[in-house]
């Protein structure tokens, strides 16, 4: 079956006047229909400005400067605004960290959930609003209809995420963009978000980008997983073999770095160093002066390798030895 | 107190299981009192009256020599507040603090000063417990020399120490926190706080704010000064993981009540209230693979408007008759095992 979403190559830059700070550079990877794709990465790793460039969201001084996003083939990157607005809110959708950046403070909810709905269909008011009820109702929203008449400030964290995550759910979008929606809230919350958006996804097919730092939440989440580092991906592969047998040393010292996967009381096993300047990146692989494994050719470029099938990392020292075991 | 408190004195084994805090019946209340209109709104017959927040509802809790205590709970559940109140930035509404089995309350002068110094706090967002127009020598420094810990003249010398033991370069003592990377950041929140020598950590959310790798980093940090510097911790935290790492015992609090404390192996492997069993399964793990997510129903309710009874009982898959009226008491169910759950009868 054809990809969802292919992305080939993305490089977003942003043009500063302290230099050119390459955010995204040379990020591929593939959605399928009704696949989860988990982005990890730390941040300032790039796995943001993915996103908004997925959606077409990137602002000035940032441009997308190379390579190709295919939704069903189509590249986005070259499409005009208006093209653009046509396909955002309607067949890919965005969920954002903060609900507020959705939600207007002064509308009410159903003002906003039916402009949503009437600026991509035509149908009546009435019938706008009775889509909303829906939505609502399907992320488990109790009693929508009073809930429509409240403005966001009436709602509680979670809950204001799940009206975010119902508004981009109107069009039944082939795509959601997923950027950190659960970080904000409490374990319990997140969890009954997880159980819908894995609900939502199974039953309406829905691809799903999900980016986030917290490789646990992707753990039970997603299909696929892609892990960034200084605007690179630097391994990806489906989730339970990347988690299990890591071949890129940084995402090796990111799932030693949980603490679930430690000795209780034990040192945890950290990585070095932090994550350098994207103004001043170091030549060839971004990682090597925090990488144990580095040496001195690691200063020379590194590809995106398929190094077994189905699992691709940049790295000249990758752990293939438990890989193979 | 004698010269012994100028240095980090290694206290004897047979103190090691000697009570450094106790909480005796700890509240903690939040009252927003009537404004003018209000007054005349009540008098008025409006149906206005004073908000109270009961953070912080009668709490008991004994932290011994050398232990790492984590507490655990959702926002709102007041795990922040009983931080503050172990730790004397925030007084309590009832109860009494007992610092070495004496009431922190009733000391004074000297005495009273030096129990405040042995506690001390690590924030969660070290950007906003850093005053920015300060450089690191004096956030670190300010406060042992007016301690009278170090001198004039071996000021730099103990700041500098103070910014080595907390992986810092002591190069760097010169630039202001903004200079400085978040963790880095909270390196200096942790040398600012042992340089007057504590006894005892409260860590409220210390590296929530961190990525994975540099938590990874502060956590060991951590461990290597409690062994070094025969620390006691309070880590306060809603991260389980983190808890489960790190600590001996674990306290879990919901809506300013603590519900269950055991040993963390305990807690982990055989919790007994409903609203810790709900909370660790809601966890996601790294281990788990594409699984169904169990959730709870329904939200934290209001602390302004707490239920009845037990506070988990609109949430609780058990919940009976007596949960809607009465309180259940924190008891022993196991050695060190405590739940407050009438299913235990």
């Amino acid at each position: 079956m054809a990809a969802t979403l292919e992305v080939r190559n993305l490089q977003t830059h942003f043009f500063t006047r302290a230099g050119v700070v390459k955010a995204v550079d040379g990020v591929s990877f593939t959605v399928g229909r009704g696949k989860v794709m988990g982005l990890v990465g730390e941040s300032g790793s790039g796995k943001t400005v993915t996103g908004f460039s997925i959606i077409g969201l990137v602002d000035a001084p940032g441009r997308v400067v190379g390579g190709e996003i295919l939704f069903h083939g189509q590249n986005l990157a070259k499409l005009s605004e208006e093209e653009m607005r046509q396909l955002r809110g309607n067949r890919i959708a965005m969920i954002f960290q903060d609900p507020m950046m959705t939600l207007n403070p002064v509308l009410r909810v159903d003002t906003q959930m039916i402009e949503t709905v009437l600026a991509h269909t035509k149908v009546s008011k009435e019938e706008a609003r009775q889509r909303c009820r829906d939505a609502l109702g399907m992320v488990g929203i109790p009693s929508p209809d009073e809930r429509l008449k409240s403005y966001p400030h009436q709602f509680s964290g979670g809950m204001r995420q799940r009206v975010a995550i119902a508004i981009a759910l109107l069009h039944r979008p082939e795509l959601i963009i997923a950027d950190e929606p659960t970080t904000a809230l409490d374990v319990t919350i997140q969890g009954q978000i997880l159980a819908e958006v894995q609900k939502l996804a199974a039953n309406t097919g829905t691809s799903l980008i999900w980016i986030t730092h917290d490789l646990s939440v992707v753990a039970g989440l997603a299909d696929d997983l892609a892990v960034m580092y200084a605007g690179k991906v630097v391994e990806d592969g489906p989730v339970s073999e990347v988690l299990d047998k890591p071949m890129h040393p940084y995402t090796h010292g990111l799932i030693g770095s949980v603490p679930s996967r430690n000795r209780r009381g034990e040192p945890l096993r950290q990585i070095p160093g932090m994550t350098p300047s994207l103004l001043k990146l170091p030549p060839g692989c971004a990682f090597h002066s925090r990488c144990d494994r580095a040496t001195p050719e690691c200063t020379a470029p590194v590809e995106l390798l398929e190094l077994i099938p189905g699992r691709h990392a940049r790295c000249i020292h990758p752990h293939l030895e438990e890989v193979a075991a | 107190m004698s010269a012994t408190t100028m240095e980090h004195t290694r206290r004897p084994g047979t103190e090691a299981d000697q009570p450094i805090i106790e909480l005796v019946g700890i509240s903690k209340r939040f009252e927003k009192k009537l404004d003018f209109i209000g007054k005349l709104a009540q008098r008025l017959g409006a149906p206005v009256r004073e908000e109270i927040v009961h953070a912080v509802d009668n709490v008991n809790l004994t932290i011994r020599h050398g232990e790492v205590v984590g507490l655990v709970g959702e926002s709102g559940c007041g795990k922040s507040t009983l931080g503050r109140v172990v730790a004397g930035i925030m007084p309590p509404s009832d109860g009494q603090v007992l610092w070495r089995g004496r009431d922190i309350a009733s000391l004074h002068g000297a005495e009273a000063k030096e129990a405040k110094l042995r506690a001390q706090m690590i924030f969660q967002d070290p950007m906003s417990s850093l005053n920015p127009r300060m450089k690191v020598q004096d956030i670190v420094g300010e406060a042992p020399q007016v301690h009278g810990m170090t001198t004039r003249s071996g000021f730099n010398d103990y700041v500098d120490e103070q910014l080595r033991r907390a992986g810092l370069d002591p190069a760097l003592k010169k630039r202001y926190p903004h200079q400085f990377s978040g963790g880095q950041r909270q390196r200096i929140g942790i040398a600012r706080a042992l340089a007057v020598q504590p006894e005892f950590l409260v860590c409220d959310e210390s590296v929530a704010a961190l990525d994975v790798s540099i938590q990874a980093q502060i956590l060991n940090l951590f461990m290597r000064l409690r062994s070094e510097l025969n620390l006691t911790y309070l880590f306060i935290s809603h991260d389980l993981s983190v808890v489960e790492h790190l600590s001996d015992r674990v306290v879990i609090m919901y809506l300013g009540r603590v519900v269950e404390q055991a040993p963390s192996e305990e807690i982990f492997a055989r919790a007994n209230h409903p609203y810790t069993v709900s909370l660790l399964s809601a966890v996601p793990r790294i281990e788990a693979r594409k699984r169904a997510f169990t959730t709870v129903q329904g939200e934290i309710p209001s602390p302004l408007n707490p239920p009845p009874g037990c506070h988990f009982h609109p949430r609780c898959p058990h919940a009976m008759e007596r949960c809607r009226v009465e309180v259940p008491a924190l008891k022993e169910i196991a050695p060190g095992h405590l739940s407050a759950c009438h299913l235990n009868g």
